[in-house]
């Protein structure tokens, strides 16, 4: 049986087995749920068919939520993107912004997603890996290994730390987002396990201590922005570890210190909306105007 | 450790996997209960659910269950119309139900025979849901396995007998649950089992002396 508790066990293992991540991940979920390794991939093109329809639709989008807060970002920043020239960030970070923005929305506006890992911070992995994928020309087969390495991740975050808002924070969904987009991008450029680890150290450690303070409990401000950001800061650090840039903390000292900032937080900021941008003036205003009384 | 699909998954329309998948899995659950086409429903969210369910769609997310919607089904969006159209009267209300999960649900059904089901249901957080209530009688229910519900007279053996049908067909129990309203009254089992329960182990078991009536629901 394949076991790993954390991600130095995860790289060591595909070591041993001179294989990637990847390949170890989908043994596991095959042994763990007695299901074929071939249905276990198939699984897996389904959530990238929804995943790709998603920044498909989302792009496209200009409608707006039930609350009215968020909507037709995605297209703003592609069509700004496609006015040549005029960005400060260029091309692949604004092409990817766009993309996580796009799902971010569909999720919003009552769409099809894959939570991954959760809904509020759906648009960070589909929006690296296609942005990645298609700027490496990348087939299906391996846009579902950089998948499976994603969620390798995301499942030693789970067990180590949190991927619940309610339980750590934002770090805990967008933070962990990041850290499995990161992993993706790398494995999708053909970098080592080593450098999958360092890119989540890396992606994972610039989000710690970021709070869930959705307004109006609402999955929309500031969670369909923040995917934009999270995502372009993923590529960020895939890029910093490919260039061979080595977190001075092991990623799983990361991991674990995001657990305890997670229980260091007060629950005011964990997705209770009692406290930070939700307890705003403007916050609270539209609050008000949602639900026709203030908290 | 979770699986490889509780990170990337599930497949599922938005904004949010406890105030909308959840909630569609809790209308699924109230639906697979009754057992039967539902003509009437009401609903009474509490605390999270009753205070951002229209931000959240949370209110069409429980009818669409009802309506038997899976959690990625597009037509979530519009199910309050189609209610209408289908001929499902339906009535949201919120309330306040005291010391419980603060993402939870009352949902009331009748169905086209005129059977009648309360359910409690709570989305405790990534889609997943308890039954805590059914009809009075207090359980916890996942709908992640297939499940038999008995209604018995609540005296010695008929819970073997119950147990020993599905052990015949060798059918592996994970989880049960025994409850009841009084000592020597009527009492509800929750079985829930690793396969599925074919039609002759469902007989068997209402023929069981004691037993009032028993029925299955197949996961959602």
């Amino acid at each position: 049986m394949i076991k790993f508790k954390n991600i130095q066990e995860l790289i060591a293992l595909a070591n041993e087995k001179k294989v990637a991540i990847y390949d170890i991940v989908v043994q596991y979920e095959a042994e763990t749920s007695q299901v074929p390794v071939d249905k276990v991939i198939n699984t897996m093109k389904q959530n990238w068919q929804v995943m790709r329809e998603a920044v498909e639709s989302g792009i496209q989008n200009e409608g707006k939520s039930a609350s009215g807060l968020v909507g037709g970002d995605a297209k703003k920043v592609n069509d700004y993107l496609g006015d040549n020239g005029k960005s400060y960030a260029g091309s692949m970070p604004l092409k990817v912004a766009a993309y996580a923005l796009a799902v971010s929305e569909v999720n919003a506006v009552m769409g099809r997603i894959v939570a991954c890992p959760t809904a509020g911070s759906c648009g960070i992995l589909p929006a690296a890996v296609l942005a990645g994928a298609q700027q490496k020309n990348c087939d299906e087969d391996a846009i579902l290994h950089a998948l499976f390495t994603a969620s390798g991740i995301g499942m030693v975050i789970a067990q180590n730390a949190s991927i619940a808002g309610a339980e750590g924070g934002c770090q805990a969904e967008c933070g962990s987002a990041a850290g499995m987009a990161a992993a993706a991008l790398v494995e999708l450029a053909g970098g080592t396990p080593e450098q999958v680890g360092q890119a989540v150290a890396l992606a994972l450690k610039n989000l710690l201590g970021l709070v869930c303070d959705p307004v109006a409990g609402l999955v929309e401000v500031p969670c369909v922005k923040r995917n934009g950001f999270a995502a372009v800061h993923a590529m960020l650090a895939a890029d910093m570890a490919l260039a061979g840039i080595e977190s001075v903390i092991p990623v799983d000292e990361v991991i674990d210190a995001m657990y305890k900032i997670g229980l260091a937080l007060p629950k005011s900021l964990r997705e209770t909306s009692e406290e930070g941008l939700a307890n705003t003036p403007t916050a609270r205003a539209i609050e008000k105007n949602l639900y026709g009384k203030a908290e | 450790m979770r699986g490889v699909f509780d990170i990337i998954g599930p497949i599922m329309i938005g904004p949010s996997s406890s105030h909308t998948a959840g909630a569609v899995r809790i209308g699924l659950m109230a639906r697979k209960i009754l057992g039967e086409e539902p003509l009437q429903a009401t609903i009474e969210l509490h605390g999270s659910f009753a205070q951002t369910y229209k931000g959240h769609g949370t209110d069409k997310a429980i009818v669409a269950g009802i309506m038997g919607f899976a959690t990625d089904d597009e037509r979530i969006k519009d199910a309050l119309s189609i209610a209408v159209s289908n001929g499902l009267k339906y009535q949201i209300n919120t309330t306040d139900l005291g010391d419980v999960h603060p993402n939870t649900a009352v949902v009331y059904l009748i169905g086209k025979s005129g059977r009648m089901t309360r359910i409690v249901g709570t989305s405790v957080g990534g889609g997943n849901i308890r039954i805590t209530n059914i009809d009075g009688y207090d359980v916890e229910l996942t709908g992640q396995y297939h499940t038999l519900i008995s209604i018995h007279h609540d005296r010695p053996g008929v819970i073997t007998k119950v147990t020993s049908v599905l052990s015949k067909y060798k059918i592996n129990i994970a989880f049960m649950r025994v409850s009841r309203k009084s000592r020597g009254a009527e009492a509800l089992m929750i079985i829930e089992v690793d396969e599925q329960i074919p039609d002759d182990v469902l007989e068997e078991t209402k023929q069981v002396r004691g037993v009032a009536n028993s029925f299955r629901i197949p996961p959602i």
